[in-house]
């Protein structure tokens, strides 16, 4: 039995005519965090929204397997129930609809049918993981995403992956629009949830998120290919000397 | 309450003959419950209903409508319920209210009102016209009918038996709802629901009229709601419509708006065939204000035909009007509405926004806002915007579990919950949502 875990491979995938991801092979093991850093335009943000399914873009080729399984042909709320999760760049605002029964209907479709969500749990358990993320309660009763900032829709996002519990989780530039008190909020929840039960990808464009969300890996996404995998200090070293050292390396190879 | 003894059986003799009265026949005679001025009335009223001619299809006021739900032939009156303690079981409201009246075909079959304060009257019609003459001529249907349903008003006059009036003195508030239930039964049976509520200077109430069929038959209301309100009185009152699918109804209403009183009006139409809802707002003294707001969750074949008035005669007052429909299925929605800024009313605050959130191909939307300004330095906005859900927001929702039914249910109650939020009244807003939740199959 192999180790349980996210694999990407050799994925090729377009927008329309355009490719976007060429060959694209990453591993997760449950239990890791791993990093995917890479300029703007290297395709970070779409690797995040085609394994989460969004009906935009196309597969041509490879495979996403979640611990050994392929969710390429499943439709997406299947991929999330199965254990997927997607921390969005620029979630929606989805007016009307407040927080704790959008959260509780995603609850809710994890259940068998005529099986009901004990309220009281939900609450207190809602509570707990809010107070976990400095989110006051009235968050509760307000309508999902709208009229919040960049810091708050950021904390609802991670107040989701919380409550949902998934097996994996990607979370694609959950670093941008943070001051640095958000972000030090936003990065201890994020580790409150590590442990051997989830594999986290976290995609970001600046290192600063890493000092906070420390990764087993790091992996220098360009123009649609892994082109370089490392330890945590590579990180560092691509703040400190940019990218372009790597992709000469990698036309070299 | 009754309980009647007679067979139940639809053959019997005696059940089927007052049945059998044609809604469009000559009354033979008025009820003997009324003061003889208001039978004088409902014949002069029955004369009108004859001299106005059917509605056209070039008509104005009902462009776009279907007029074949117009022929109203085959329709008789109501006869007394079969069994009212079952529809009084039926009749589960709100928790917590001040009052609770419940009509069945033209009768009063149940009374509540152990929670009215002192010198609040809350009575039958027929009691307040001959008890409260002066007061109940003053406010009964003592507006013309302007937005096209003269005919079908006049129709109501003459033929309704009962009805609810409810009159709050001066400056008395009402803190919980009053709730008023209208039930029909009956194939093809017609009623005639009324609503009159006066409140006086500085006086508060909240009103919920509950319109509900009792079986999966075909019938017919004319309903009507005329709302006085004083100087600085404060009246929210919503219409919960939920007849049954094969419905023809009519929702008359007439709002007048005194000195900085505030009148929030909400209709909520889930059932019928065909619904015609007319809304007239007049924003009679300065600084009055008028909100109306309509949750159309329209699906079927069902038609939704609605005409608004904002008519502002006074300085300073705001009407603001939001309406709200999803349509599915070959569903039809007709939206008809009016601002208009009397000479002399400057510094009117008036909005009309329509929204309509086609959810099938074979749905279709009609939407026709409209301005008449005679007023200096006034602030109007109009708008109609028609969409489709939208598909990153579904997206959004599927990517955390929800299946693609689900999340569109649940985007749906959203756009209706922006709704429910202008009310103002958490606890109504909560009751009215789980209404909303049921009707749309959602288990949260």
């Amino acid at each position: 039995m192999p180790v349980p875990s996210l694999s990407i491979l050799d994925l090729h995938a377009s927008i329309g005519d355009k490719p976007i991801l060429k060959g694209l092979t990453l591993e997760i093991p449950k239990g890791e965090v791993h990093a995917i850093m890479g300029k703007n335009g290297s395709g970070k943000s779409t690797l995040a929204k085609i394994m989460a399914g969004h009906p935009d873009y196309t597969v041509t080729s490879g495979d996403v397997l979640l611990d050994g399984e392929s969710i390429l042909g499943m439709e997406p709320d299947v991929r999330a129930r199965l254990g997927l999760f997607l921390a969005f760049q620029y979630p929606m605002e989805i007016p009307g609809v407040t927080i704790a029964n959008f959260i509780r209907a995603a609850l809710q479709s994890r259940l068998p049918e005529g099986e009901d969500i004990d309220a009281i749990d939900y609450y207190e358990n809602l509570y707990k993981k809010m107070d976990l993320l400095s989110m006051s309660r009235s968050f509760t009763s307000r309508s999902v995403n709208e009229g919040f900032s960049g810091g708050e829709k950021k904390r609802c996002e991670i107040l989701q992956m919380a409550m949902l519990q998934p097996s994996y989780a990607v979370l694609d530039e959950t670093d941008s629009g943070l001051d640095i008190d958000a972000l030090k909020i936003v990065s201890a929840g994020v580790n409150s949830l590590r442990g051997p039960n989830i594999g986290m990808l976290v995609i970001t464009h600046y290192q600063r998120l890493l000092d906070y969300i420390v990764p087993d890996k790091v992996h220098v996404m360009s123009e649609g290919r892994i082109i370089l995998s490392g330890e945590k200090d590579l990180a560092l070293k691509l703040e400190a000397e940019g990218y372009d050292w790597v992709e000469k390396e990698y036309q070299a190879a | 309450m009754t309980s009647s003894t007679t067979s139940a059986a639809p053959s019997s003799d005696i059940l089927l003959a007052p049945s059998n009265v044609g809604v469009l026949s000559a009354p033979a005679d008025y009820s003997a419950d009324w003061p003889e001025w208001f039978r004088r009335g409902q014949k002069t009223a029955w004369e009108t209903f004859q001299a106005i001619p059917q509605p056209k299809r070039t008509d104005e006021p009902w462009r776009f409508a279907n007029l074949r739900a117009l022929d109203l032939s085959d329709f008789t009156l109501a006869v007394p319920v079969e069994n009212e303690a079952a529809l009084i079981v039926r009749s589960k409201g709100f928790p917590d209210v001040a009052a609770k009246l419940i009509f069945a075909n033209e009768r009063l079959i149940q009374r509540e009102a152990t929670g009215l304060p002192p010198g609040v009257l809350l009575l039958p019609l027929e009691q307040a016209a001959t008890d409260h003459q002066e007061l109940f001529q003053r406010n009964f249907m003592s507006t013309p009918v302007r937005l096209g349903s003269k005919k079908f008003a006049a129709l109501h006059r003459a033929r309704l038996r009962t009805g609810a009036f409810l009159h709050v003195p001066k400056g008395i508030v009402i803190e919980r709802p009053i709730e008023i239930w209208h039930w029909v039964e009956g194939e093809d049976a017609t009623i005639f629901p009324h609503t009159l509520i006066v409140l006086e200077d500085g006086a508060s109430a909240s009103v919920i009229d509950r319109f509900v069929s009792a079986n999966d038959e075909s019938s017919l209301a004319i309903a009507v709601n005329d709302l006085t309100l004083g100087s600085g009185s404060k009246l929210t009152y919503v219409g919960v419509q939920e007849w049954s699918s094969k419905t023809t109804a009519f929702h008359l209403n007439t709002t007048e708006v005194a000195m900085n009183g505030t009148a929030t009006a909400l209709a909520m139409n889930f059932g019928g065939s065909y619904i015609r809802g007319e809304s007239d707002s007049h924003l009679l003294g300065e600084g009055s204000r008028s909100v109306m707001l309509s949750i159309n969750p329209a699906d079927a074949e069902r038609e939704i035909d609605q005409r608004t008035f904002q008519d502002h005669f006074a300085p300073r007052a705001t009407s603001d009007l939001l309406y709200h429909n999803a349509l599915s299925d070959a569903s039809r929605t007709i939206f008809a509405g009016l601002i208009k800024v009397e000479e002399g009313a400057h510094e009117t605050d008036a909005y009309q926004k329509v929204r309509n959130l086609i959810l099938s191909d074979e749905a279709e939307a009609n939407s026709m806002p409209g301005l008449e300004i005679l007023a200096d330095n006034v602030r109007c906005t109009h708008g109609a915007t028609s969409g489709e859900l939208n598909e990153d927001e579904l997206f959004y929702m599927l990517a955390r579990g929800i299946p693609p039914n689900q999340a569109a249910q649940l985007i749906v109650r959203g756009f209706f919950g922006t709704v429910l939020e202008r009310l103002e009244n958490p606890i109504l807003e909560e009751q009215l949502g789980a209404i909303l939740d049921r009707k749309l199959n959602l288990t949260v």
